[in-house]
């Protein structure tokens, strides 16, 4: 615990990102006002003002309210496609590492493939056939993240695998499930832990960047994304409902990517951060 | 070095082979039937048959999997339903603002990482060091599109120096071509910039600790010939290396910044595909994109060669 305080990028990292999980959480049981509720008369305050802390939208709805909300959509989103992600994605690379050989080429060449489509466009063409919405976000960056976690964990695992007290379990007998159970997941799970909160910073940013095309969480449900995409026609009048959720996009982001290059510096001091 | 080149281009054709088979896949084994998905709900059955017949839907799969990669191969690729124009005219209209916003937006990143990144290496732990480290931090986090919005708020709302958006053709000039691609450029080159500038100043601190780099030193040239002339040039590898894998991220910006600036691009014209259910035309896109992606790195590739000497014998 005490390495905690002597990272101070691992700590601001830390403050920003429980800060955030924290508004997201709370959005759930209080908002300062209904996300939805509209109010012509107040529409476009500034923000500090009768208009509350961050101001009001076109239809006087609460930008710092649908901020909050847009925290728990934007963040649960992310989540659950890097969750996804990662569990398949280093499931394939332990069990390429455990196997080797030919599955190792195909399995390699398939994350090449993967990876030549941006979820973006992965995003569009699902969305073109099933509807775009919270559901088509999640597969697309899932998919995404299939590859990044199998090249991950397949060179983590084949480290381990060459180490001598891997050998000696083979040695005696031990099969290879177990040896990948007992031996390799757990020598292993640092870099995936490392690796999950990076790929979180971009899957809230690829998250954004689908709601600001309209291929997010359908409305009413403010997101981030759809809040800088409504702002545009407004840019004259009310800059702040463009600044305002790309402030909080970048500020989530910049945490989880600090948090991640900190959580490496104390998990494992051989890789270095860059 | 040959041989290296033609299991390259075979391995780089065979990829490009699979993602197709796999975009088509995906288009065409989804639930929902393409004709009713373009139609709408409106359609009367007649429309419906007459649009599949017209798409060749009634044919095997196999057989218009074949059909479309034939008629890629002779740079056909296919109708556009909602444009009524050939899909490669298409994707050729709008390739000349891609592109160049691309290159730009390279050129951009590329200039403002390798000094940076070089200067922070060379003053490691200092003020300016960790300036760089906080700019790099920042700039991965913004979103691009977010910082196009910025720019059009100070610079065309605010100030009126520059066009909100759109783009006037390069008929009206190289100038007022330039000029309407200048700012998406940077929207979409500072988050690439901020990646390249850690990986800059990290491969530089680590050549800078080689011997070759001591003995450059040791015979009298001074710091920054050798930083310039020894270190940088073994530095690049890793920086070309990262710019390859970024480009699938610049791709996936560029859709973005596109319909920031209401660009005519690659990105903008898949968004309106997507609106207007051409299914043709999106799955060419995405193809087209894909392929780029895989070319790109190919071509990175192919500069480790020209970089690094040594790996033409070894690889």
């Amino acid at each position: 615990m005490a390495g905690v305080f002597r990272r101070p990028v691992l700590l601001i990292g830390l403050v920003v990102s429980l800060t955030l999980i924290a508004v997201a959480l709370l959005s759930l049981v209080w908002t300062p006002s209904l996300p939805s509720k509209m109010n012509i008369v107040q529409r476009l305050k500034p923000p500090l003002g009768p208009g509350g802390l961050f101001g009001t939208d076109q239809f006087g709805r609460d930008v710092a309210s649908m901020l909050m909300v847009g925290a728990w959509n934007s963040l649960s989103t992310s989540f659950l496609a890097v969750a996804i992600g990662a569990s398949l994605g280093s499931a394939v690379g332990v069990i390429v590492a455990m196997r080797r050989g030919w599955l190792e080429l195909i399995v390699m060449r398939g994350c090449d493939i993967i990876f030549a489509v941006p979820p973006i466009l992965s995003a569009m063409m699902l969305g073109a056939f099933i509807g775009s919405g919270r559901f088509t976000a999640i597969i697309a960056i899932a998919v995404f993240m299939v590859p990044v976690f199998a090249r991950l964990t397949l060179a983590a695992a084949r480290q381990i695998w060459a180490r001598d007290y891997v050998t000696a379990a083979i040695g005696i007998g031990r099969s290879k499930t177990t040896i990948t159970l007992v031996h390799i997941l757990p020598n292993i799970s640092n870099q995936i832990i490392v690796q999950v909160t990076i790929q979180l910073g971009l899957a809230i940013l690829t998250e954004a960047g689908l709601s600001f095309l309209g291929l997010g969480m359908p409305p009413p449900n403010p997101t981030w994304g759809r809040m800088l995409a409504d702002s545009q026609t407004f840019f004259a009048q009310a800059p702040w409902l463009a600044i305002m959720p790309g402030l909080a996009i970048a500020l989530a982001v910049l945490g989880l990517n600090m948090l991640g290059d900190g959580l490496r510096d104390l998990l494992d001091p051989k890789m270095k951060s860059g | 070095m040959i041989s290296i080149f033609i299991r390259r281009i075979v391995s780089l054709f065979v990829t490009l082979l699979v993602v197709s088979l796999l975009i088509f896949t995906v288009m065409n084994l989804l639930p929902g039937d393409p004709a009713a998905i373009m139609l709408g709900t409106s359609a009367t059955p007649e429309t419906l048959a007459a649009l599949r017949a017209q798409l060749g839907l009634d044919e095997p799969l196999a057989v218009r999997y074949l059909a479309w990669l034939a008629g890629l191969v002779q740079g056909d690729l296919g109708q556009s339903y909602t444009y009524g124009v050939p899909v490669a005219g298409l994707i050729a209209e709008r390739l000349v603002v891609t592109l160049p916003l691309a290159l730009m937006a390279v050129v951009m990143s590329v200039a403002i990482a390798v000094p940076l990144g070089v200067a922070a290496a060379r003053r490691q732990n200092s003020l300016f060091d960790h300036v760089a480290g906080a700019f790099s931090y920042v700039s991965i986090a913004v979103p691009a599109f977010w910082v196009g919005l910025l720019l059009v708020i100070a610079f065309s709302t605010k100030l009126g120096w520059m066009p909100a958006g759109g783009f006037p053709g390069w008929d009206a000039g190289l100038w007022a071509g330039l000029t309407a691609l200048l700012m998406p450029a940077i929207a979409l080159a500072l988050p690439q910039a901020g990646v390249l500038t850690r990986v800059a100043r990290t491969s530089v601190l680590e050549v800078m600790n080689e011997d070759f780099v001591r003995t450059a030193r040791a015979k009298g040239l001074s710091d920054s010939a050798a930083v310039w002339r020894h270190a940088l040039p073994n530095a690049l590898i890793p920086v070309v290396t990262m710019l390859g894998m970024q480009f699938t991220f610049l791709i996936a910006g560029a859709v973005l910044v596109e319909n920031v600036f209401n660009l005519p691009g690659l990105g903008r014209l898949a968004y309106q595909a997507l609106a207007q259910r051409d299914i043709i035309v999106m799955q060419d896109v995405v193809l087209f994109f894909s392929a780029l992606v895989i070319v790109m790195n190919f071509l990175v590739d192919l500069a480790y060669v020209f970089i690094d000497p040594r790996l033409r014998v070894t690889a």
